[in-house]
């Protein structure tokens, strides 16, 4: 009985880097963006970093646009991936 | 120490032997004789076990899935409704191939609405990957509780033991109720505080598919464990010489038994076959049945009944009688005037006793 399917140590991408799925891009302006951490907070997949601006890790980034929806500065758009 | 029990009881007796660390459920007919004992025995001090009330059965496997993962001997109980509405948490249980003891007192899915007994709800598990059990009367309800945490921890994977709603659930019989030592717990894996693992993380690739073929093979391999340890897989009742069978299980075998004597007193060779387990599938007992071969059910999955279909499946042609839905109880004449039927092929392929 192999248990590496049911426990694992878990490692940045080990389940695929989900980054792929991705069909929009949210871009951040970081001239606009005040650093108040609102889509930090939202974001579903925890993938936001704020130090002084927002920084995206797009590796895990799936694309679905929660954070620009949040942005009270419209700091960030969406850009459709090539 | 000899006790008259129902077979609720009777589980509920061989719980408290193997003194689980978790118990919980949630109550529903006809089940909830069986954990109010065990909530009592743990009231009074009787019994050294947290019992966990939940809102529902999807939370009371969800309790006895977290607390298994730690390491605990858990129970719970259910029935009908409450086994459809745990069904999800019952796949998360057998795939994460932990030790797990439920009983089912089996009974009717509405609608319409019924209370009383069939198999219906039982024979919806056996899709998962748990060992299915079967017990006969109050006392194998007790020995197949007791075997039930033995083997659970054996193969790491869950066990139902199923009895007959009413009929075995609120019936008393007189149970032997042995004092058993049951070994301390027994798992593949227990995740403790402090440890840093994902349990249940995606499993993409070939992983899912390989645990699930792990599961698949275990399931099977565990016949020989139960044929060597556990009291096998059926029970051979005049079947030495037969030539004619007849594949039951449950409560209604005490019935088919008598039946079937009757037969064998105007010299018919018949017997009886009574499945203990429906998972793992008793095949290679199944194909050494006689040529002839009728299978009652308490359950249908189309027209058919589901163990039928089950014996056809090891190659068995057989004629099916579906019985006993919600409660409709075969009486032993009725019964036995089919079984007549059935020697004399008067039967048709399939046929419902309504």
């Amino acid at each position: 009985m192999r248990l590496d399917p049911i426990i694992s140590k878990a490692t940045a991408g080990s389940a695929g880097e989900t980054g792929s799925w991705r069909n929009f891009r949210p871009v951040v302006n970081s001239e606009k963006c005040s650093g108040c951490k609102e889509c930090f907070y939202y974001c579903p997949e925890g993938v936001i970093e704020v130090k002084g601006v927002a920084r995206i890790d797009y590796r895990f980034c799936k694309g679905c646009g929660v954070c620009r929806e949040v942005c009270m500065q419209k700091a960030i758009v969406m850009v459709p991936e090539e | 120490m000899r006790k008259l029990l129902t077979s609720n009881e009777a589980v509920a007796e061989a719980v408290k032997m193997a003194k689980p660390d978790v118990i919980a459920a949630y109550p529903i007919t006809p089940q909830s004789p069986i954990v109010e004992k065990l909530s009592e025995m743990v009231e009074s001090g009787e019994l050294d076990s947290k019992f966990v009330r939940v809102e529902s059965e999807h939370s009371a496997m969800g309790v006895v899935i977290g607390a298994a993962t730690a390491g605990a001997r858990v129970f719970t109980a259910t029935s009908s409704h409450g086994l459809a509405y745990m069904y999800e948490m019952c796949w998360w249980a057998v795939g994460s191939r932990l030790p797990i003891v439920m009983a089912l007192a089996a009974r009717s899915i509405g609608a319409p609405w019924n209370i009383h007994g069939d198999h219906l709800d039982l024979m919806s598990m056996r899709d998962l990957g748990w060992i299915i059990s079967v017990a006969e009367n109050a006392q194998e309800a007790f020995d197949m509780t007791i075997n039930a945490f033995l083997l659970s921890e054996e193969v790491n994977i869950p066990v139902v033991v199923a009895i007959d709603g009413f009929t075995m659930s609120h019936t008393a019989e007189v149970v032997n109720v042995r004092q058993v030592d049951i070994p301390p717990r027994k798992q593949a894996y227990r995740i403790l505080p402090g440890m840093e693992v994902a349990l249940n993380a995606v499993a993409f690739g070939e992983a899912r598919m390989l645990a699930r073929y792990d599961l698949a093979r275990d399931l099977e391999e565990s016949a020989g464990l139960i044929e060597e340890k556990f009291g096998g897989l059926v029970e051979r009742y005049r079947l030495e010489d037969a030539e004619y069978a007849v594949v039951v299980t449950g409560g209604l075998s005490g019935d088919v038994k008598d039946a079937v004597d009757m037969l064998r007193e105007e010299g018919v060779k018949i017997g009886v076959m009574r499945l203990r387990f429906i998972r793992p599938f008793p095949r290679k007992a199944v194909r050494e049945l006689p040529s002839q071969v009728l299978v009652v059910d308490r359950a249908n999955t189309d027209l058919r009944g589901v163990l039928s279909v089950e014996v056809a499946a090891c190659g068995v042609e057989n004629k099916n009688v579906v019985a006993g839905i919600g409660g409709k109880y075969p009486t032993v004449d009725e019964l036995h005037s089919c079984f007549r039927r059935f020697v004399d092929g008067k039967l048709s392929d399939v046929e419902w006793l309504i």
